[in-house]
C-alpha cells in the first residue's frame, strides 16, 4: 500500500498540494484524475521522488520516500516520467534491458535476461525489439518505455500521463495492456489521466483532485458523476449510463 | 563492435611505431626516450580530453558541449597562472611545476563545482545560454590571464607560458610522470562508473526511477572532468575542439551509446588524431602548420555543423 501523510508541496511559493491524505491499495489500476493544475503530476513524482517532498509523508509498504536505500526503492517502485528524453539510438531491447539495472547494475544474468523477454512479451513488442527507438512511432515507444519499467518487475507502476500524443488505437492498446499486467501479473498501476471515460471504463479505483486537495475517492461508478463533472471539472457534460459505467458526452 | 575497437587499437599501434622510427636520424639511443616522453605525453592528453569530453556530455545531455567550450581549461590557465603569480611574489626562487599545477587542478575542481554544478543542471535544456555562458566566460578568464601575465616576472611568465596556449611541439614534460598516474586513476573510476553514466544519459526521470540518484554521480563525473581537463591543458595548453571532434567521430563509428564502447573508442581516435597529426606535421609538412590549428579547424566546423543540426531540430 501506498500511504501518503499530511503531504503539502509548493513551487515558487505557489502551493500545489495542501494537506493530502490518501492510501493506494496494493492491486489494481488507480486514476487520478482532475483538471489541469489539480497537481496529479506533482502527487505522482513526490510518490515516485522525482522531486523532493517538502512537508509530509510517503511510504511505500515499509519503505519511507526520501529516507529509504534508492536501489531498494528500484525494485518496488518504477515510474514512467511524462516526457522522457531518452538518447534515440538506442534499440528497444537495450532500452528493456535497462529496467533490470536496479538489480544487476551493469551485469545481466539469464534471469535478466528472461524478464527482459518477457516485458517485451506483455507489451507486444517483439517484432520492434531490434530496431531503434528513433524508428518508432509515439505509441510505439511509449509501450517501449513501459516494457522498461516492466522488466523491473516493481509492485507498483506509476505512469504520468502515459495516453498523451496516443490516438483512440492507441489508447486502448495501452489500456488493455495495463488491464492485463495488472490482472495477470499483480501489479498496483497508478495512472494519472485526462481522460474520464478511460478512467471510467478501465479503473478499479479513481481519485479525484483539484486544487491541490483530493475532491473525491473510490470505485469509478461511486466516483464518476454529475456532481463531479460540475464541482470538479466545472463544466456540465453530460453523463450517460452504460453496460454500468458512466461515460462523459464531451 | 570489438572488431572495430581492434582497428582503432591497430591503426594506433601503427601512427605510434611510424612516430617512433620515421626518419629518425640520430642514435637510438637518443631518439627513443625523446620521441618517447612526446609520444606518451600525446596519448595521455588523448584519453584525458576524450574521457572528460564524453562525461560532460552525459552529465549536460548534449552531443554539442565539451568542457573547453564552457570555458573550463581557460578557467585552469587562469587558476595557474594567479598560483604562480601569488607564489612568485612570496619569493619562491624556483617555482616547481608539480606544485602549481596540483595547486591549479584543486583550484580548478572547486571552482567548477562552484560555477558549474548548478548552471549545468538547471541551464541543461537551453543550449543558446549554455553557449553564450561559456563564450563569455572563457573569454573573462583569458582577459584576466593576460591582465596577470602582463604584470608577472618573465621568469615566472616562462612557468605558465606552456598551459596558456595550445602546443604540441612543447610539451611540459616534467609533469608526466604525475600527469600518467592522476589520469590512470581518474580513467579507471570513470570506468568503473560506465554502467551508471550509461543510465544517467537515458535521462534524469528515468536515472531515478532506475535507482540512479543523478546529483551526487554528478558532483563526482564534474570533479573527474576537472582533474582531466587540469592534465590535458598543463601538459599542451588548451585545445578547443579536440574534444568534440574526437567523441562525435566515435558516437559516428560505433553507433552507440554505451560507455563501455565510448570510452576506449573515443580515447583511440583522439591517440590516432594527436600521434597521426604530430606524425605528418613534424615528418611531412616540416612543421609549416601547428597540428592545433588543422584540429581547431575541423573541429570547429564540427561544432559549427552539429550547432546548427541541433538548433534547427
Amino acid at each position: 500500500m501506498i500511504k501518503i501523510e499530511n503531504l503539502s508541496h509548493q513551487i515558487g511559493g505557489k502551493p500545489i498540494l495542501s494537506g493530502i491524505n490518501a492510501d493506494i491499495p496494493r492491486a489494481g489500476i488507480t486514476a487520478l484524475i482532475g483538471p489541469n493544475g489539480a497537481g496529479k503530476s506533482t502527487l505522482l513524482s513526490l510518490i515516485a521522488r522525482l522531486e523532493r517532498i517538502q512537508l509530509g509523508t510517503v511510504h511505500v509498504d515499509d519503505l519511507q520516500i526520501g529516507q529509504c536505500s534508492d536501489r531498494e526503492l528500484a525494485q518496488r517502485l518504477s515510474i514512467l516520467p511524462q516526457m522522457p528524453d531518452q538518447p534515440l539510438r538506442l534499440t528497444v531491447r537495450e532500452l528493456v534491458n535497462f529496467g533490470r539495472h536496479p538489480y544487476h547494475a551493469g551485469r545481466p544474468s539469464a534471469a535478466d535476461h528472461a524478464k527482459v523477454k518477457e516485458a517485451i512479451e506483455v507489451l507486444g513488442i517483439e517484432d520492434l525489439a531490434d530496431r531503434s527507438l528513433e524508428t518508432l512511432s509515439g505509441g510505439q515507444r511509449q509501450r517501449a518505455q513501459i516494457a522498461m519499467i516492466f522488466a523491473q518487475d516493481t509492485t507498483y507502476m506509476l505512469l504520468d500521463e502515459p495516453l498523451n500524443n496516443l490516438d483512440l488505437a492507441g489508447s486502448r492498446t495501452l489500456m488493455r495492456i495495463l488491464r492485463r499486467v495488472s490482472d495477470d501479473h499483480g501489479k498496483t498501476i497508478v495512472i494519472v489521466v485526462h481522460d474520464i471515460n478511460i478512467a471510467s471504463r478501465y479503473a478499479d479505483r479513481v481519485v479525484a483532485m483539484k486544487g491541490g486537495r483530493i475532491a473525491r475517492q473510490g470505485s469509478p461508478i461511486e466516483v464518476i458523476d454529475a456532481a463531479l463533472i460540475r464541482d470538479v471539472f466545472e463544466t456540465d457534460a453530460e453523463l450517460i449510463e452504460i453496460d454500468g459505467g458512466r461515460i462523459v458526452l464531451s | 563492435m570489438a572488431r572495430r575497437l581492434w582497428l582503432l587499437v591497430a591503426l594506433l599501434g601503427l601512427c605510434c611505431m611510424l612516430y617512433m622510427t620515421w626518419g629518425a636520424r640520430a642514435p637510438w639511443g637518443f631518439v627513443l626516450p625523446f620521441r618517447g616522453t612526446k609520444l606518451a605525453a600525446l596519448l595521455l592528453v588523448g584519453v584525458s580530453v576524450s574521457t572528460a569530453t564524453l562525461m560532460f556530455q552525459t552529465i549536460t545531455q548534449n552531443r554539442i558541449l565539451t568542457p573547453s567550450i564552457m570555458g573550463f581549461d581557460a578557467l585552469y590557465v587562469f587558476l595557474l597562472t594567479s598560483a604562480v603569480f601569488a607564489f612568485g611574489g612570496m619569493n619562491f626562487v624556483q617555482v616547481q611545476p608539480q606544485i602549481t599545477f596540483l595547486v591549479a587542478a584543486v583550484a580548478l575542481t572547486c571552482a567548477s563545482l562552484l560555477l558549474f554544478s548548478t548552471m549545468l543542471i538547471t541551464a541543461r535544456s537551453d543550449l543558446l545560454r549554455m553557449v553564450l555562458t561559456g563564450i563569455i566566460f572563457g573569454a573573462l578568464c583569458r582577459s584576466l590571464t593576460s591582465f596577470l601575465q602582463r604584470m608577472m616576472d618573465p621568469n615566472e611568465f616562462a612557468v605558465v607560458q606552456v598551459a596558456s596556449f595550445a602546443r604540441f611541439t612543447q610539451i611540459e614534460t616534467d609533469l608526466l610522470a604525475l600527469a600518467a598516474v592522476i589520469t590512470s586513476f581518474v580513467f579507471a573510476r570513470a570506468w568503473q562508473l560506465r554502467h551508471r553514466l550509461d543510465v544517467l544519459a537515458l535521462g534524469r526521470g528515468t536515472a531515478i526511477t532506475l535507482g540512479e540518484p543523478p546529483r551526487r554521480l554528478e558532483l563526482e563525473v564534474l570533479i573527474l572532468i576537472a582533474i582531466l581537463v587540469s592534465v590535458s591543458t598543463a601538459l599542451v595548453g588548451p585545445v578547443a575542439f579536440l574534444g568534440l571532434l574526437v567523441v562525435s567521430i566515435a558516437r559516428l563509428i560505433t553507433r552507440t551509446e554505451t560507455h563501455r564502447y565510448l570510452f576506449p573508442s573515443a580515447a583511440l581516435i583522439a591517440g590516432v588524431t594527436l600521434v597521426g597529426g604530430q606524425l605528418l606535421m613534424e615528418r611531412v609538412f616540416q612543421l609549416t602548420t601547428p597540428l592545433s590549428v588543422v584540429i581547431d579547424l575541423v573541429g570547429g566546423l564540427v561544432f559549427l555543423m552539429l550547432l546548427l543540426k541541433g538548433l534547427r531540430r
